[in-house]
C-alpha cells in the first residue's frame, strides 16, 4: 500500500528503537505490572478471588471458579515475561504475534480482576462481559461512523457532536411523540444532520476539518444545553425517559456464558452488531468500499476513472452521522432514559481514539472499543465488589494498559492518504 | 539514525515573521478594496455579526412570547417585529455591559457614584480569559509544529496538582513562594507534555490517543490525590477538596479595586508573547514551524523532528500547567475534582479562532472570556430566561463562520479574491 521511492525509504522516521524488541519490552513491563503490582497487593489482602460465570436466577448454573489471587497473578504474569522472551528472541508469523498480545492483554486484564477481588464477593464476569458490550455500543457505533468518513478522506472530529446531538433528538422526539422508534430514527437523523454540514463546510467550501470538527463539537454541546434549559428543564414531557425494553434472543440467549451477554440486550446492541457487518463487507468485500478506499486514498486518480470524489465523500459522511447519531440515541433512550447536558461526556473522543487505536479499520476499531467499553464497565463495577479498593488507581489501570499497548505495540499508524485533505477539482 | 546526515547544517537561519510586503498606506482606495474583497479582519468581523444573527434566531426561536406573537404576525405586525428587536437587542445589550461597560455604571459616577464599578466588567473578562489564553497557547503552539494536543486539561491537572502541593505544603517568604509556585505549576504540566512527545519520538505512539487517555489518567489521579487526606485532601473533609494555598503563594492582582488585572493575566500576556518570539525569532521556532508544514522536508533538511515533538509537547504541557497556576493561585486558591472545568476543550476553540497565532489566541481569549461573563449575567439579568449557554452556540458560531471565509464571501457577496483564504492551522493525522 505505501507507495515507496527511493527519497521516502532515504528520510523515512528513524525511530531509535527497534520495533521487535519494544514488544517483547512491552510484553516484560506488562507482565512485571502483573507480578509486582497486582500480585503483591493482591497477597497483601490475603483472600481468593471468585468468579461467577452464570447470572443470578439462569437455568444452567455454573460453579464459582475460587483461584488464589496472589498466585494468579504471578503465574499470569510469568506467562507475559515467557512470551515477551518468545517475542524478543523467536520470528513470528504475523498471526502468532496478534495472539501474544491478545494473550498478555488478556492475562493484564484477568490479574487486574484477580487483585480487585481478592479476598471479595464474587465477581460475575458474565455480567462485565454484559456490561463491556453494552458500553462499547456509542463507541463502536461512533468508530464506524468515523471510519466510513475517514475512509473516504474527510476527517471527523464530530463523532462527540453527532452522539450529543443524536443522544438529544432521540430524548425529546421520543417524549414528544410517545414512541421510541420515532426518538431512534430521529436520533439517527440527527447524527445525520450533524454529518450534513460537515460535509458542506468540509467538501464544499474546503474548510479545515479539524477546526471544523471542534467547532461543530461546542454548537452540538452549546445547542443542547441550551434547549435543555428552554424547553426539558421547563416542561418534563419533553424528557419522559422512557427506554427500550431487553430482547431475548431465543435459542441462542440460552447458550451458557455466551447467551446472556450477546443475545440478551435492547435493541441496539443488535444493530450494533449489523451495522459492524455492514460497514466491514461494504468496505472490504464490495465494488462501493473499494471506490471508496481509492477516495480517501488517492482522490485524483479515483476521479480520473470516472468516481465522483464530492459524491462519494459526501455520501459517507452522512452515513457515518447516521451511524454515529444511532449511537447517540442509545445514550438516552437505550441506556438511562432522559437527557442531561453533555450527556456524551467525551465517548466521541474515546471513539476517535479507538479508529486511530483500530489503524482505520472497521474490526480494529471495534476491538478498541471494546477495550475502552471494558475500562467504562470496570469504573462501574469495581467499587461496589470490593469498596476497600482506591477505586480511582483501578479506573486509571486500563488507561495506562492502552498507553502501554499504543507505545509499545502498535506504534506508528497510517490514515488514509488523502484523509483530511479537500479536494478540488484540476 | 544512519540514514540522516549527522551533522546537521546548522544554523538555520531564523526566518523573519513575513512582513507584510505591501504596506498599504490607508487610504480610502485601500480601505473600501478590503471591505469588498474582504481582507482577514473585515472577514471576522462579518464572520463575528454573521454568528450574532444567527445566534439571534436562536434567541427568537426559544422565547415564548416571542414566538406567540409571530403567530398573530399579520395583526400586528410592528407588535411582532418589536418584541422580537426586543428580545435579541436586550440579551445583546445585557451581555455587553456584563462584558464590557456598562453605561448606567458611568452616569452613577459622574453623581458621585463608584468609579471602580465601570471597570468591573472589563477585570471580570480579563479574569475569565487568563487561563483560556494560557490552554490556548499551549494547543496552538503543538498545531505549529504539527501536533493535536488534546490533552491540555490532562497536562492542566498535572499543573495544578503541583501548584496545590507547593501552595500548602511548603512555607516560604512572599514573593518567592508565588514564583515556586508557578514554576512548579509549569514543570507539572510540562512532565506530562513531555511524556507524550516522547512516546511519540520514541514509539511513534499517536499524540491524540495517548492525550485523551493522559486525560483520564490525569482525573482519575486528581480524584485519588483528593480522597487522601495523606495526599491533597483537606484534613477532617469528606469532599474531594485541597486546602488552601497560602497567602504567600497568591498571585493577586496590579491595580485595584476594580480598574484592575490579575497577576495571572500578566503571565498569560507575557507567554503569549514569549511564544511569539519563540516561533518567529529563533531558531527552535524555525525549526517547529517547519516540522509542522512537513516532517519528511524538516528531516531532509537535517532537522532532529523527534527532538522537536519533545521540546513542543513539553511547552505545550508547560503552558497548560501555567494555566492552572492562574486558577488555582490566582481565582480558586483551592483545587477540587471539578476545578479543571472546560479550560482543555475551550484551549482547543481558542487556538482555532486565533489561528494559532500567539496574538491572535490572546484576542480570541479575551473575546470567549467576554463571552463567558456576558453569558453568566444576561442568565442572571433574564432570570434563567436566556440560559448561559446561549455564549457556546455563539462561539461555536464564530468560529464556524472566521474559518470559513468562502461562505462568508458568499452571503456578503464579497469578490473572491486569490491570497485571502484560509491557510492549514491544523494538520492531519499523518502530521
Amino acid at each position: 500500500m505505501e507507495r515507496v521511492t527511493a527519497l521516502a525509504t532515504a528520510v523515512r522516521a528513524p525511530l531509535t528503537v527497534d520495533r521487535r524488541y519494544l514488544a517483547a519490552v512491552t510484553f516484560g513491563v506488562l507482565g512485571l505490572i502483573d507480578i509486582v503490582v497486582f500480585g503483591l497487593l493482591a497477597l497483601r489482602h490475603s483472600g481468593d478471588a471468585s468468579f461467577n460465570l452464570s447470572p443470578a436466577g439462569s437455568g444452567v448454573q455454573i460453579p464459582t471458579i475460587r483461584v488464589a489471587a496472589g498466585s494468579a497473578c504471578f503465574a499470569l504474569g510469568v506467562v507475559s515475561l515467557g512470551l515477551g522472551a518468545l517475542r524478543g528472541f523467536m520470528p513470528l508469523s504475523r498471526r502468532s504475534k496478534r495472539l501474544a498480545i491478545a494473550s498478555v492483554l488478556l492475562c493484564f486484564v484477568i490479574s487486574l480482576l484477580c487483585w480487585a477481588d481478592a479476598g471479595a464477593i464474587p465477581l460475575n464476569l458474565v455480567n462485565i462481559l454484559q456490561g463491556t458490550l453494552i458500553a462499547s455500543i456509542p463507541l463502536v457505533l461512533g468508530a464506524l461512523a468515523g471510519c466510513l468518513c475517514e475512509r473516504s478522506g474527510v476527517i471527523n472530529i464530530a463523532i462527540e457532536g453527532q452522539l450529543l446531538f443524536g443522544a438529544f433528538a432521540a430524548a425529546i422526539f421520543a417524549s414528544a411523540f410517545g414512541g421510541l422508534w420515532v426518538g431512534l430514527v430521529a436520533g439517527s437523523l440527527a447524527g445525520g444532520l450533524v454529518g450534513v454540514l460537515l460535509a458542506v463546510f468540509a467538501i464544499t467550501f474546503l474548510m479545515d476539518q479539524i477546526i471544523l470538527g471542534v467547532v461543530l463539537n461546542v454548537l452540538a454541546l452549546g445547542m443542547t444545553n441550551y434547549l435543555y434549559d428552554r424547553l426539558m428543564a421547563q416542561n418534563p414531557n419533553y424528557n419522559t425517559g422512557n427506554t427500550f425494553s431487553t430482547i431475548k434472543i431465543p435459542g441462542l440467549s440460552q447458550i451458557p456464558v455466551i447467551g446472556p451477554a450477546f443475545f440478551d440486550s435492547n435493541v441496539f446492541l443488535y444493530i450494533t452488531y449489523i451495522a459492524i457487518i455492514l460497514v466491514q463487507v461494504a468496505l472490504f468485500y464490495s465494488r462501493w468500499g473499494l471506490r471508496v478506499r481509492a477516495v480517501g486514498e488517492h482522490p485524483t486518480a479515483a476521479d480520473t476513472v470516472g468516481i465522483s470524489v464530492v459524491w462519494t465523500r459526501y455520501r459517507n459522511v452522512i452515513i457515518g452521522g447516521l451511524i454515529a447519531g444511532i449511537g447517540g440515541a442509545y445514550l438516552t433512550i437505550g441506556s438511562v432514559g432522559s437527557f442531561n447536558p453533555n450527556i456524551s461526556s467525551g465517548f466521541g473522543y474515546i471513539a476517535l481514539a479507538a479508529l486511530i487505536f483500530g489503524r482505520w479499520t472497521p474490526l480494529g476499531s471495534v476491538a478498541a472499543a471494546l477495550l475502552f467499553g471494558f475500562c467504562l464497565e470496570l469504573a462501574l463495577v469495581l467499587p461496589t465488589v470490593n469498596p476497600a479498593l482506591p477505586s480511582p488507581i483501578m479506573n486509571m489501570a486500563p488507561y495506562v494498559a492502552t498507553i502501554i499497548a499504543v507505545a509499545g505495540l502498535v506504534g506508528k499508524v497510517r490514515a488514509p492518504a488523502a484523509d483530511g485533505k479537500p479536494y478540488v477539482k484540476a | 539514525m544512519s540514514d540522516v546526515p549527522a551533522a546537521a547544517p546548522e544554523p538555520i537561519p531564523a526566518e523573519p515573521s513575513a512582513p507584510d510586503k505591501s504596506r498599504a498606506r490607508l487610504t480610502g482606495a485601500v480601505i473600501i478594496e478590503a471591505i469588498t474583497q474582504g481582507s482577514s479582519t473585515v472577514n471576522t468581523i462579518l464572520a463575528i455579526f454573521l454568528a450574532l444573527v444567527v445566534g439571534g434566531v436562536l434567541i427568537v426561536v426559544s422565547n415564548p412570547l416571542v414566538t406567540h406573537a409571530w403567530g398573530s404576525f399579520f395583526a400586528q405586525p410592528g407588535y411582532t417585529l418589536g418584541q422580537t428587536w426586543h428580545a435579541v437587542s436586550f440579551t445583546y445589550t445585557q451581555m455587553f455591559e456584563g462584558a464590557i461597560l456598562n453605561p448606567s455604571t458611568v452616569n452613577a459616577a459622574f453623581h458621585g457614584g463608584s468609579v471602580a464599578a465601570i471597570f468591573y466588567p472589563l477585570s471580570s473578562t480579563a479574569a475569565q480569559a487568563t487561563p483560556l489564553i494560557l490552554t490556548g497557547l499551549s494547543v496552538a503552539i503543538a498545531f505549529r509544529a504539527g501536533l493535536f494536543n488534546i490533552g491540555a486539561a490532562g497536562q492542566w491537572v498535572g499543573g495544578a496538582v503541583v501548584a496545590t502541593w507547593l501552595g500548602f505544603g511548603v512555607s516560604l517568604p512572599l514573593g518567592i513562594h508565588v514564583i515556586v509556585c508557578v514554576v512548579g505549576a509549569f514543570v507539572g504540566g510540562a512532565a506530562i507534555g513531555w511524556f507524550v512527545g516522547l512516546l511519540k519520538a520514541k514509539t511513534g505512539a499517536h499524540e491524540v490517543i495517548v492525550t485523551i487517555m493522559l486525560n483520564y489518567v490525569m482525573y482519575d489521579l486528581l480524584q485519588y490525590l483528593l480522597s487522601h487526606p495523606a495526599m491533597l485532601q483537606q484534613p477532617h473533609q469528606t469532599n474531594e477538596i485541597a486546602p488552601p494555598i497560602a497567602n504567600n503563594a497568591n498571585l493577586g492582582h496590579v491595580g485595584g479595586p476594580p480598574p484592575q488585572v490579575g497577576v495571572g493575566f500578566l503571565i498569560a500576556v507575557g507567554a503569549a508573547l514569549a511564544v511569539a518570539w519563540l516561533l518567529s525569532r529563533t531558531t527552535t521556532g524555525f525549526q517547529f514551524r517547519t516540522v509542522g508544514a512537513s516532517p519528511s522536508a524538516a528531516r531532509t533538511a537535517g532537522i532532529n523532528v523527534e527532538r522537536s515533538w519533545i521540546l513542543v509537547m513539553l511547552l505545550a504541557g508547560g503552558l497548560a500547567g501555567l494555566s492552572a497556576a492562574t486558577v488555582i493561585q490566582g481565582t480558586n486558591t483551592q483545587l477540587t475534582f471539578n476545578s479543571y472545568g472546560t479550560y482543555g476543550p475551550d484551549g482547543i476553540t481558542v487556538a482555532l479562532l486565533g489561528r494559532a497565532k500567539p496574538i491572535g489566541v490572546v484576542l480570541a481569549g479575551l473575546l470567549f472570556g467576554a463571552l463567558h461573563v456576558g453569558g453568566t449575567y444576561v442568565e442572571a439579568a433574564t432570570l434563567g430566561q436566556v440560559p448561559a449557554d446561549i455564549v457556546t452556540v455563539l462561539e461555536g458560531l464564530i468560529v464556524l463562520f472566521v474559518a470559513a471565509p468562502a461562505l462568508i464571501r458568499a452571503v456578503f457577496r464579497l469578490r473572491a479574491t486569490s491570497g485571502t483564504g484560509m491557510e492549514a492551522v491544523a494538520k492531519g493525522w499523518n502530521g
